[in-house]
């Protein structure tokens, strides 16, 4: 048997794209996800960890989004709804122009033929008592694939991730390294030919050599299956090397959302410029020595009221308190949008724009 | 682990792969070097794949640099193989007495063990009753693991409402001491061997249910069940290709010191005349024959304890090898 093509799933391809190239391949609407904490005897709940409140965007066709937020901020919460692993509490989703788990949507096994996910953990990710040719062909065969075919298209996948399928196909993941483990995982995505892929914290565990070259694997493999990716991160940098556009995140909403180089170059959010300056400096005469941020998040039981960034925000003024901002278009540009108060014109916070400035614009 | 010979691979594999294995992790540039295309294959015949071992290869061998536990297996095997094979071993009829030859002691001519408080031959006795002993320890065991591991499985899995209501239940029969319970079954349905079996098997079915439950509470949250539920896999087919392979050695390794208790549960029935009934060899029961005659010729009497420690120690030490071996952790 030859190596060369990817046997096809019963589905054809070009249908598959249902709503054209103007269709956002992903559209999230306000989706929320609140943990409820019970306590006493008969489980009252006392209250709620609001992992995601409230968060939405959309993702073009082909495009890379980075969602960046620092640890606990509601990241892998966002990758599991968007996965439907868990029930949103409230919002919906549209995918490539058909709602989810809605009556006249598609459902969440069909959801699944479309977007798969990259794990953190590529250890606890790989089932442990199987060779990881057979982890990789599970999902084909599930999805109505001979075995023999799967096994063939594992072998394919095995290749393209940099994994000699001779060598490693029989192989256990204990016997892998971690990046060795992530190609897998990887491969495993793809398995169904997936249009978008979700990575949750894919090269976090790395090394940097290991991670520059699962990254450099990631380009390779959005040209050649035509990907898009959602990339979620805590690291700049490396978000800023995969991401076209970038979401930053905090306590559970999306503070600032650009393309890359707006997001980098012009950061508008005070989180997001701390963010920024928290980043190491390559050049030790230019160390920074105090850190831009302080404090902890607070507790996304009880997340401050209006603006959540309020309590470190050096620039935080009473009306921060009041009311919850609102995304508001950076200097007209309709894809740099940022919540706070001081860009938004007439929001009562003394470095706002002034109101009439903005209709001028 | 991975010790496989390179030299196994035929010199025309993949060009970029000939690094060997261990730092292929790299690949060098596996990203750069990757084909637009899928990669066209040099022809010839597929390069012959490297096997690892497998979990149960590596833990047969892993068995068989553990002295004590072969040492174990090999006693039990003959303890079980003499019973098999008891009536072609056996020197005379186990249940045929001579008043004549009552309580002779070990070595008396003709009978090598003694005899027993009517006269019968305790080697016979012995190695029949091995048949009775080892099929009470077995077979209950086996039953609890068939029903206790599937309903302990079901309940870690589903978790939920499914595993509130299975695992209340089993509460329930861990308010009482195992053997007060097998006593009470007993009692309830009366004395004999299918009884016996019945109340061990229910005794040891909520104990079997606990531990699968607890292991595949800890597999279920694992990321690569999340993983494979991706693929719309139906819950029982998750469990067989995902969840079985991973919590299957701790459940086997409890239950392998099960099978010990076990024997030495239905022994106690026997000698409390609640299992087994006369004249039928059985060690708890002969042993419980014998306590008369302890003054008389205590080593005689002892023969058949004897005979159940060494049993349910070999169960309890290949349980342990067994646990080692599999690198098991169990928690309770």
């Amino acid at each position: 048997m030859t190596q060369t093509t990817l046997p096809e799933l019963e589905r054809p391809l070009s249908p598959r794209d249902r709503g054209g190239p103007q269709q956002p391949m992903l559209i999230v609407a306000d989706i929320k996800k609140h943990f409820p904490i019970r306590k006493g005897p008969f489980g009252r709940v006392a209250g709620a960890v609001q992992a995601v409140d409230g968060v939405s965007f959309s993702i073009a066709k082909g495009e890379v989004l980075g969602i960046v937020g620092e640890s606990g901020c509601g990241k892998s919460t966002l990758a599991r709804l968007l996965m439907r692993m868990m029930a949103p509490d409230a919002g919906s989703m549209i995918f490539d122009g058909d709602p989810v788990d809605e009556h006249n949507g598609i459902s969440i096994n069909q959801l699944h033929r479309d977007v798969q996910m990259v794990f953190q953990d590529s250890y606890s990710s790989l089932n442990p008592r199987m060779p990881i040719v057979d982890t990789i062909a599970f999902t084909p065969i599930i999805n109505g694939l001979s075995a023999a075919d799967a096994q063939a298209r594992a072998r394919v996948l095995l290749n393209q991730v940099g994994l000699a399928p001779n060598l490693f196909a029989r192989r256990y993941p204990h016997e892998l390294s971690g990046g060795q483990r992530q190609r897998v995982n990887i491969a495993r995505a793809l398995a169904v030919q997936p249009r978008l892929v979700i990575l949750d914290e894919p090269v976090s565990a790395l090394d940097k050599s290991v991670e520059a070259q699962v990254l450099n694997l990631l380009v390779t493999l959005q040209e050649l299956h035509n990907l898009t990716y959602i990339f979620i991160s805590h690291d700049l940098n490396v978000v800023r090397f995969i991401s076209d556009r970038v979401a930053v995140m905090y306590l559970g909403r999306i503070v600032e959302t650009g393309d890359v180089d707006d997001i980098y170059r012009n950061p508008k959010h005070p989180y997001t410029r701390a963010l920024l300056a928290s980043a190491p400096s390559l050049d030790p005469r230019r160390r920074t020595q105090s850190a831009p941020l302080f404090g902890d998040p607070p507790n996304p039981i009880n997340p401050p009221s209006g603006c959540r960034f309020r309590t470190r925000c050096p620039h935080a003024q009473a009306v921060c308190a009041d009311r919850a901002p609102v995304a508001t278009p950076v200097d007209g540009a309709s894809s740099h949008t940022v919540c706070c108060h001081m860009s938004q014109p007439g929001s009562g916070h003394t470095d706002a724009p002034a109101h009439n400035e903005e209709v001028a614009a | 682990m991975t010790a496989t010979p390179s030299s196994a691979l035929p010199a025309h594999t993949h060009a970029h792969i000939s690094a060997p294995a261990p730092n292929a992790i790299g690949a060098p540039a596996a990203a750069g070097t990757l084909p637009a295309s899928p990669t066209p294959h040099a022809p010839g015949p597929r390069p012959v794949d490297i096997e690892s071992p497998g979990y149960w290869q590596q833990v047969s061998a892993r068995l068989a640099r553990d002295p004590v536990t072969i040492i174990s297996a090999v006693i039990l095997l003959l303890i079980v193989l003499s019973a098999i094979f008891a009536p072609w071993l056996a020197p005379h009829d186990p249940y045929q007495g001579n008043v004549m030859t009552r309580l002779k002691p070990v070595g008396f001519p003709g009978h090598l063990l003694g005899t027993d408080e009517t006269g019968r031959d305790m080697l016979s006795r012995l190695l029949y009753g091995g048949r009775l002993s080892l099929v009470s320890g077995i077979v209950p065991v086996a039953f609890a693991l068939l029903i206790g591991g599937t309903l302990g499985i079901l309940a870690g899995y589903l978790g939920g409402a499914v595993n509130s209501m299975i695992m209340r239940i089993t509460d329930v029969f861990f308010a009482f001491p195992s053997i007060l319970l097998a006593i009470a079954i007993v009692g309830l349905l009366g004395a004999g061997l299918f009884n016996t079996l019945l109340s061990l098997t229910l005794v040891f079915i909520p104990q079997v249910i606990r531990i699968s439950e607890s292991v595949t509470t800890q597999v279920r949250s694992l990321d690569f069940v999340e993983a494979a539920k991706l693929s719309g896999a139906k819950p029982l087919t998750l469990i067989r290709h995902q969840i079985l392979s991973n919590v299957l050695s701790p459940i086997l390794v409890y239950c392998t010191s099960l099978v010990s208790l076990s024997i030495i549960l239905a022994a106690g029935l026997s000698f409390l005349g609640l299992g087994v009934t006369p004249p039928s060899a059985e060690w708890g029961l002969m042993l419980n024959a014998l306590r008369q005659a302890i003054y008389v010729d205590p080593v005689v009497a002892a023969l058949p304890g004897a005979v159940i420690f060494v049993t349910s120690m070999c169960f309890n030490l290949i349980s342990d090898g067994l646990r080692t071996a599999m690198d098991v952790r169990i928690k309770l």
